[in-house]
């Protein structure tokens, strides 16, 4: 329903999209952002079928001898992740509230996280001990870990358009739609994480 | 159904369980193999689906307390839900019957019913903006008999329509409107007796049969 219910004889004017209902619809902007991810999430299948396939028809071991992933470096890393999660969905309790330090704060942390992250990746692959051409394996795990590290650089950028404009003096209680906005996109970055780190690392 | 992922709040909780969904499975293939890992994985999947449909089969529709409160003030409020129903005179006779005094306030409630695709397409405007042409000839009928009468368009879902109305307009009773059976959908999706179940309001049915009402016009039906 309307946010507003009509009384009789006033005219209904009402311009762009229909509101969202109260209780039943999804707001225009999250709907937006969440079919995005319904995209990203096939692309992200693709990848995981090839994964899958060379793992069910390779028949050989995950990874093959002599390589060997950076397991703990990886598990570190999700750590770090699952953390932003917690300390974004944090800043957007604060805006809220009307705690813009805490919103600053948490929008500053969950960036740094993110680099963190991504850094420590990029690190990880001058150390890996093999390139993307060492056999499908190696192109599958470079594939899959590099087209998340994408997701991540594309979440730190939001990241940092939203620590911008939490700077100059943007979002309050009532309005923080590009924080949540950009809060969503880093929990489906986290989320396709923890399965590229139990898939790929893992099992 | 509702989907469950409408806002940051409900993405978060989804990381949460997939971390905590996760970490066993992890533990499992760390310690012993990948075998034992996805042994745990199937046990989760296959659990999560039982417990689902265990809880879905046993939870009986909550009765959703939506009286007003008696210290509120004002006259006798009727909430009325219908859709193409509502040029009806059956409607507009059984309103005036039960209308107290010249203190009653009437809300209606038009929901915008769509197609499937179109809903999941979001793609409403048009049974919004017909829903609207309706609400609006029903509102001058009231007017006109001299109720003081507001609405809105309400979800494509009539029971949902009908839940978002009682949250707006804290009614004493609701009527809602349909086709006779067999021509209405409504009574087919069972939306009268759904309404009854789960709101403690008292609601009265109305069956408005608009093909005799061009012709001769029996007394309305009420139940």
């Amino acid at each position: 329903m309307e946010s507003a219910a009509i009384a009789h004889g006033h005219a209904h004017e009402h311009h762009g999209p229909p509101l969202a209902n109260r209780s039943s619809r999804v707001e225009a902007q999250p709907l937006g952002v969440y079919l995005f991810i319904i995209s990203e999430a096939m692309l992200f299948g693709s990848f995981f079928t090839a994964y899958f396939f060379i793992r069910v028809v390779g028949h050989e071991p995950w990874p093959p001898h002599p390589f060997h992933f950076p397991v703990n470096v990886a598990l570190m890393n999700t750590f770090i992740l699952v953390f932003s999660s917690v300390v974004v969905h944090w800043s957007l309790i604060s805006i809220k509230r009307g705690n813009r330090a805490g919103l600053q704060a948490g929008l500053a942390i969950t960036f740094l996280m993110g680099l963190t992250f991504l850094s420590t990746q990029i690190n990880e692959y001058f150390k890996a001990g093999f390139s993307i051409h060492d056999g499908s394996f190696a192109s599958v795990f470079y594939g899959l870990t590099g087209l998340h590290g994408l997701h991540v650089f594309v979440g730190l950028t939001l990241l940092a358009i939203m620590n911008v404009r939490t700077l100059r003096g943007h979002f309050s209680p009532e309005h923080h739609t590009g924080v949540e906005m950009a809060g969503i996109y880093w929990h489906f970055v986290d989320v396709m994480w923890i399965i590229v780190f139990l898939t790929v690392y893992i099992l | 159904m509702i989907n469950p992922l409408r806002s940051e709040e409900d993405a978060f909780r989804f990381t949460v369980v997939v971390a905590v969904l996760v970490a066993p499975v992890a533990l499992a293939t760390i310690i012993w193999n990948s075998g034992v890992g996805l042994a745990v994985a199937g046990g989760l999947a296959f659990g999560i689906a039982f417990a689902l449909l265990v809880i879905r089969r046993e939870s009986a529709p909550e009765r959703k307390s939506v009286r007003r409160r008696p210290s509120a003030g004002g006259g006798h409020r009727i909430l009325v839900v219908a859709n193409e129903t509502l040029s009806g005179a059956a409607l507009r006779d059984e309103i005036e019957r039960r209308a107290a005094d010249d203190e009653t306030e009437v809300f209606v409630v038009t929901p915008a019913l769509n197609t499937k695709l179109r809903h999941w397409t979001s793609d409403d405007d048009h049974a919004r903006a017909k829903a609207y042409e309706r609400l609006q000839a029903m509102l001058d009928a009231l007017d006109r008999d001299g109720f003081k009468a507001t609405g809105d368009v309400g979800d494509g879902d009539p029971v949902q329509a009908l839940e978002d109305g009682l949250r707006v307009f804290g009614a004493d009773e609701v009527i809602l409107s349909t086709h006779p059976p067999g021509r209405s959908h409504w009574l087919e999706r069972d939306v009268v007796e759904r309404a009854r179940e789960q709101f403690d309001i008292p609601i009265t049915h109305v069956i408005v049969d608009l093909e005799r009402e061009r012709g001769l016009s029996p007394p309305p039906a009420t139940t």
